[in-house]
C-alpha cells in the first residue's frame, strides 16, 4: 500500500547479495545497540557489581530499584523526588513550543515556495545562517530581548525561544517541500480566486500532513532534550525534566550512582522515543516529500 | 533577485508579506542583531557583563595567539571533514540498504535513530567507558583471550579526535540516514524499472542517476550536519572535556568556556565572530548555487 | 558579652522578620548529591525557622549553573540568594550594583571579630561595604592515601610528596598507579597549584599569587616546581581522559592508585566508602612538606530583589545571611559538607581527623594562603590552566617555553 517501501525490487530468494545487506544491517545494528545495551544492563545493576563488574556483563542480580529510584527520589538538590517533578513541566513547554514554532514556519516556508516576494530569498538565507550560530552566544542578547518583552522567565519566554531556535531548519523542511507540491494545484486554485490563506489551509496543509509529522518529531526531540534555554529562560517553575536529569547525573560528590543514571537517561528519552516508535512511517514519507526538491 | 513570474508590487503580496512578518522580524532582530550584537562586543574588554570599553582588536589579537584556540580549529576542521564524510557515506549506504524492501525495516530504522533522542550527559558516560583502555572493548577483548588487542583511541593525543567521531557519527547518522532514506523513497519506480531493462548494475544507478537526483535532500542535509559540527560542544563535554591535554578541544567550547567560566565575553565573543565569519565564507558559494543562477521557476 | 549581644541581634531579626509577612526566597546553589543535599536542607531547615520560605533551585555543576545565575541577575529576573564561589566570581555583579549591601548587618553582627582567617570577608568587600557571606573553607592541598596499599605491600606510608615520588617505582612493579589523578583541566591545573605552595613554600606562592611578583615567576624555584609537574607524568595512568575526580579518589580507594592530590571533599568519598581517616587512609597537608590550606570555598550572594516584594525579599535575604553567620549552623552545615567552618569559636570536636587537622592549620594566620579563586579573575586563572593542561600532556613542551608563558601570564593578568 501507500505505506510500503517501494526502491528497487529485491529477488526474493536469499542470495549472496541478501546475505551481505543483512549483514552490513546487522553490523551496523549492533554497533548503534551496544551502548543502549550497556545502559540498560547497567541500570539493572546494583552499585558494588557495577564497580567490580565487566561493564559488558549481564547483571547478576536484577534489579530495577535505580528505574524507581531515578524516578521517583533521586536527589536533585534539596528534594528527593527524583525525574517525576519536571516531566509535567517538559510536557507544558514542548507542547505549546512544538505547536507555535511549527505553526509558523510552515506559513514561512508556504509564503517562501509559493508567494515569493522581494527579498524573501535574502531573509531565507540569513535565516539558514541563523542556525550556525551557537546558542550560547545569543544568551545574552535575547534575555535582553526576552525582558523588554515582558516574557522572560515565563512560559511564553520559552515558547517565544524554541520558536526561534526551530524556525531555520523547519522552514528549511516545509520550503522545500510545498516547493515539491505540484504547482499546478496551487494555480488551479489562485485562478479559482482563493487567497494566501484559502490556499494555505484548503490546499496545502491537508497535503502536508507528513511533513507537519516530522517537523512534530524534530521539534519535541529538540525541545523534551533542552536545557540550557529551558533553565534561563522558562522561570522556576517551569523547570524542565532535563534540569533535574543533570541535577541526578552531574551530582560531583559522592557516589556516582551509575545504575541510576542510566534510568534516569533512558527515562527522559522515553518521550521522543516513543514518538520515533508510533511515527515511523509518516517521519520517511515526510522527509521524502518534503527534502526530494531542493 | 528576481521572481520573474509573478508580479511584484507592494501590495499584490500583502497577505504572504504579513504571514512572514515573524520570520522577517525574527531574522532582522534576532539574527542579524545577535550576529551584529556578537561583532560590535568582539571589540571590547567585557569580562562578566557586557560593557561598551572599546579595545579594537585586541581580542583578536590575543584569539590567534592562543595555542587553545589553534588547536580547537584544526580539531574541528579534521572532525568536520571526517564526519561530513562518515555520515554522508554511512548514512547513504544504510538507506540504501533499508531500501532494498528488507524485513523488520522499521526496527533497523529505529535502532540507527535511537540515539538521537538520548541525552549525551550519560550516553558520553557510556562511550567513555567502552574507550576507557582499562574498562571497556580494550580490557574486554583481552580477558578472552586477545593478549594484544589494543583499543585506545582516547588517551592518544592524535586520536581522541577519533574517538569523539565514534561517539558523534553513532548519535548523528541515524538522522542522515533517515533523511537519505527518505530522498531515496521519493525516486520514482519508474526510473528502477528503466536502469533494469538498460541492464545497468545497481550501484552504477545509485552513483549515476539516483545521487543527482537526491539534490535537495543532499543539500537539507548538508545543512543539517554542518550546523551541528560548528556547534560541536555537548559531546566534547561529556566525553573527554577538551583532553588528553587541549588535544579535543573544539570551538564552540573555547566560546562557551570563555563567555561564562571564565568571565571574557569579549574573548568569547571575538572567537565566536571568526566562526560566524568562517561559515558566511563557506555559505557564500551555496547561496549562489542556490540563487544565483536559478534554473527552475 | 558580645556573643549575648549577636544572639539578641539575631532573635531581633528574626523576631522582626518573622512578624512582617513570610517571604519566599528562591536560592539558587549546584549542591546536589547526597552529602550536600543534607547539608543544603541544614541551611534551608534553619531558613525556614525564621519564618520565611526557602525555595530551592539547584543546578548541578558550576558551569551549567552560572551562566543561569549571572544571566538572571543581569536580565532582570533575580534569584533571593546565590552560592558562588568565594573569590572573585560575582565581582562585576557587585560592581554593577546587582546585589544588596549587607554591611549593617555585617557591623551589627560583628562579622568582621568572628570570621576567621578575617581575609574571607576580604573578597565579599568591595569599596568597604560587604555583598556576601562566606559559608565554608574548602582547600587544595591534600594528599590523600591508602594506607593499606604500602602496607600490605611492605612499604611505609609515605609522609610527604618527596617520599611519595621516590617509592613510584615500587609501586609501579606491584602495578598499582602511584599517583590517581583525572582528566578534567582544574585538577590538573589545581595539582600544579599544590606542588607550587608545596615545594616552593608560603613564600614563592605569596611572591607569586599576592604580589604577582615577575622575577618570582621566573624564579628557579619555580622551574624546579614545573620539573616537578613534569616528573609527575610518569605517576600517572593513561586512562584518565575525560575522568571525574571522584572517579579518581575512588581509585584509592580500591586500592588501584596509591595516592592523589585532591581539595578536602575527596573526604566524602572516603566517608561513603566507611573508610575512617587515619586506619584506612591518611591525609597529608600541604603534600606533608608545607602544612598550609588556602582558602576557597562558597559564599552566598543576595541578588538586589525586583517587583512589589521588594522589601519583604531584602529582610528575608537578611535573615538568612545572618542565620548562615551563625553558631550552630556553621557547625552542623560544615559536618555534612565536610568543609571547614568559617569561624573559630565553634566546636568542631565532631570532626574526623583529617579535618581536625585542617582546623589546626588555620589557627595560625601564617598557614593561610588566598585561594587562586580570590587572586585571579576566572579569565587568568583560565590561563593558567591552559598552561598547566597542556604542559602536563606534552612531554615534548620544554619547561623553559612553558615558564616563559607562565611569565607571560602573569604579566598580563588581571
Amino acid at each position: 500500500m501507500m505505506n510500503e517501501p517501494y526502491g528497487p525490487r529485491p529477488g526474493k530468494i536469499l542470495n549472496p547479495t541478501r546475505i551481505m545487506v543483512y549483514g552490513v544491517l546487522i553490523v551496523a545494528a549492533i554497533y548503534y545497540l551496544l551502548p543502549l545495551y550497556i545502559m540498560i544492563t547497567t541500570s539493572m545493576k546494583g552499585l558494588p557489581e557495577i564497580r567490580m563488574g565487566n561493564i559488558f556483563a549481564l547483571p547478576v542480580e536484577v534489579t530495577f530499584a535505580p528505574w524507581a529510584k531515578a524516578w521517583d527520589s533521586a536527589c536533585t538538590g534539596l528534594y528527593c523526588e527524583g525525574l517525576k517533578t519536571g516531566f509535567w513541566n517538559s510536557v507544558l513547554i514542548t507542547i505549546p513550543s512544538v505547536i507555535v514554532s511549527i505553526a509558523i514556519a510552515s506559513v514561512n516556508g508556504y509564503a517562501l515556495s509559493n508567494w515569493k516576494f522581494k527579498g524573501s530569498e535574502v531573509f531565507f538565507t540569513i535565516l539558514i545562517f541563523g542556525s550556525f550560530i551557537p546558542f550560547q552566544v545569543m544568551l545574552y542578547p535575547l534575555v535582553i530581548v526576552t525582558r523588554e518583552l515582558g516574557i522572560f522567565g515565563s512560559l511564553w519566554g520559552i515558547i517565544f525561544i524554541h520558536t526561534i531556535f526551530g524556525m531555520p531548519i523547519l522552514t528549511l523542511l516545509f520550503r522545500n517541500y510545498f516547493a515539491s507540491l505540484p504547482e499546478e494545484l496551487f494555480k488551479a486554485a489562485r485562478v479559482d480566486g482563493a487567497g494566501f490563506w484559502g490556499i494555505f489551509f484548503k490546499i496545502m496543509v491537508p497535503m502536508s500532513v507528513p511533513i507537519f509529522v516530522v517537523a512534530v518529531i524534530l521539534q519535541i526531540t529538540g525541545i523534551w532534550n533542552d536545557f540550557l534555554f529551558g533553565v534561563v529562560f522558562a522561570g522556576t517553575e517551569n523547570f524542565p525534566m532535563t534540569v533535574q536529569l543533570n541535577n541526578i547525573v552531574n551530582s560531583k560528590q559522592g557516589v556516582t550512582e551509575y545504575n541510576v543514571n542510566m534510568a534516569a537517561t533512558i527515562l527522559t528519552g522515553a518521550v521522543p522515543l516513543i514518538v520515533y516508535f508510533l511515527s515511523g512511517k509518516y517521519f520517511v514519507r515526510g522527509i521524502a516529500a518534503g527534502a526530494v526538491k531542493g | 533577485m528576481a521572481t520573474d513570474a509573478r508580479p511584484n508590487t507592494l501590495f499584490r503580496n500583502l497577505n504572504a508579506k504579513l504571514a512572514a512578518l515573524p520570520m522577517i522580524l525574527c531574522t532582522m532582530l534576532i539574527f542579524v542583531g545577535c550576529s551584529l550584537w556578537t561583532i560590535i562586543y568582539s571589540f571590547t574588554s567585557s569580562k562578566a557583563l557586557p560593557v561598551e570599553k572599546f579595545v579594537g582588536f585586541a581580542q583578536y589579537e590575543r584569539l590567534f595567539n592562543t595555542s587553545r584556540w589553534v588547536q580547537s580549529v584544526e580539531n574541528i576542521m579534521i572532525y568536520g571533514i571526517v564526519a561530513l564524510i562518515f555520515s554522508f557515506v554511512v548514512g547513504f549506504i544504510l538507506a540504501a540498504f533499508l531500501d532494498q524492501k528488507i524485513r523488520f525495516e522499521n526496527t533497523f530504522r529505529t535502532i540507527f535513530l535511537y540515539p538521537f533522542a538520548l541525552s549525551f550527559i550519560v550516553t558520553g558516560v557510556v562511550w567513555q567507558w567502552i574507550l576507557d583502555p582499562s574498562l571497556g572493548l580494550q580490557e574486554t577483548m583481552r580477558n578472552l583471550g586477545w593478549e594484544n588487542f589494543t583499543f585506545d583511541l582516547i588517551s592518544g593525543k592524535d586520536t581522541v579526535i577519533y574517538a569523539l567521531l565514534m561517539a558523534g557519527l553513532w548519535q548523528g547518522t541515524g538522522f542522515v540516514m533517515v533523511l537519505m532514506l527518505a530522498g531515496l523513497r521519493g525516486i520514482d519506480d519508474d526510473i528502477w524499472k528503466a536502469v533494469r531493462i538498460e541492464g545497468i548494475p545497481k550501484w552504477k544507478t545509485y552513483i549515476v542517476v539516483v545521487i543527482p537526483m537526491m539534490r535537495g535532500v543532499l543539500i537539507t542535509t548538508l545543512v543539517i550536519v554542518s550546523a551541528g559540527i560548528v556547534k560541536l560542544y555537548d559531546l566534547v563535554v561529556a566525553l573527554t572535556n577538551g583532553g588528553p591535554g587541549l588535544s579535543s578541544e573544539v570551538p564552540a567550547k573555547y566560546v562557551y568556556d570563555f563567555m561564562f567560566s571564565r568571565a571574557n565575553i569579549g574573548q568569547g565573543l571575538a572567537a565566536s565572530t571568526v566562526m560566524l565569519a568562517t561559515v558566511f565564507i563557506i555559505l557564500i558559494p551555496w547561496i549562489y548555487l542556490e540563487y544565483g543562477n536559478k534554473g527552475k521557476k | 558579652m558580645k556573643s549575648l549581644k549577636h544572639c539578641i541581634a539575631a532573635a531581633l531579626l528574626a523576631g522582626t522578620s518573622s512578624m512582617a509577612q513570610a517571604a519566599d526566597l528562591e536560592v539558587t546553589h549546584w549542591w546536589t548529591s547526597g552529602g550536600e543535599a543534607a547539608a543544603v536542607k541544614v541551611l534551608a531547615d534553619n531558613f525556614n525557622k525564621t519564618g520565611h520560605n526557602w525555595k530551592d533551585s539547584a543546578i548541578a555543576g558550576g558551569g551549567n549553573a552560572r551562566p543561569v545565575i549571572i544571566s538572571r541577575i543581569s536580565g532582570g529576573d533575580p534569584m533571593g540568594a546565590t552560592q558562588l564561589n568565594s573569590g572573585r566570581d560575582a565581582e562585576e555583579l557587585v560592581q554593577a550594583g546587582f546585589m544588596t549591601d549587607l554591611t549593617e548587618l555585617s557591623e551589627k553582627e560583628g562579622w568582621k571579630d568572628i570570621v576567621r582567617p578575617s581575609k574571607l570577608l576580604d573578597s565579599c568587600t568591595y569599596e568597604g561595604k560587604i555583598f556576601c557571606v562566606p559559608v565554608n573553607i574548602h582547600s587544595f592541598q591534600w594528599m590523600w592515601l591508602n594506607r593499606s596499599v604500602f602496607t600490605d605491600n611492605g612499604m611505609e606510608v609515605p609522609k610527604s610528596w618527596d617520599e611519595m615520588t621516590a617509592m613510584q617505582d615500587k609501586l609501579k612493579e606491584k602495578n598499582i598507579i602511584p599517583l590517581a589523578l583525572g582528566g578534567e583541566p582544574w585538577q590538573i591545573s589545581g595539582l600544579a597549584g599544590v606542588l607550587t605552595v608545596a615545594l616552593g613554600g608560603v613564600e614563592l606562592h605569596t611572591k607569586i599569587n599576592v604580589e604577582k611578583s615577575v622575577e618570582a615567576a621566573e624564579s628557579e624555584i619555580m622551574t624546579r616546581v614545573f620539573e616537578a609537574l613534569g616528573n609527575a607524568r610518569s605517576m600517572v595512568d593513561p586512562g584518565n581522559v575525560g575522568r571525574a575526580w571522584n572517579t579518581a579518589t575512588n581509585m584509592v580507594i580500591t586500592g588501584k592508585a596509591a595516592s592523589q592530590i585532591m581539595g578536602d571533599w575527596a573526604q566524602g568519598e572516603f566517608a561513603v566508602a566507611g573508610q575512617v581517616a587515619g586506619k584506612d587512609y591518611d591525609c597529608l597537608p600541604g603534600l606533608g612538606i608545607n602544612p598550609v590550606l588556602d582558602t576557597g570555598g562558597d559564599s552566598f550572594f543576595f541578588p538586589k530583589p525586583k517587583g512589589d516584594n521588594a522589601e519583604e525579599t531584602v529582610k528575608a535575604q537578611l535573615a538568612m545571611a545572618s542565620m548562615l553567620m551563625s553558631k550552630q549552623v556553621q557547625v552542623d552545615f560544615n559536618l555534612k559538607k565536610g568543609s571547614l567552618p568559617i569561624r573559630g569559636d565553634i566546636d568542631m570536636s565532631a570532626a574526623n581527623d583529617c579535618m581536625q587537622k585542617g582546623i589546626k592549620i588555620l589557627e595560625k594566620p601564617e598557614n593561610i594562603l588566598p585561594s587562586s579563586e580570590q587572586v585571579w579573575s576566572p579569565d587568568t586563572q583560565g590561563q593558567f590552566e591552559d598552561l598547566w593542561v597542556e604542559f602536563f600532556s606534552s612531554p615534548e613542551m620544554k619547561v623553559a617555553d612553558a615558564q616563559a608563558r607562565f611569565v607571560n601570564i602573569i604579566k598580563t593578568a588581571d
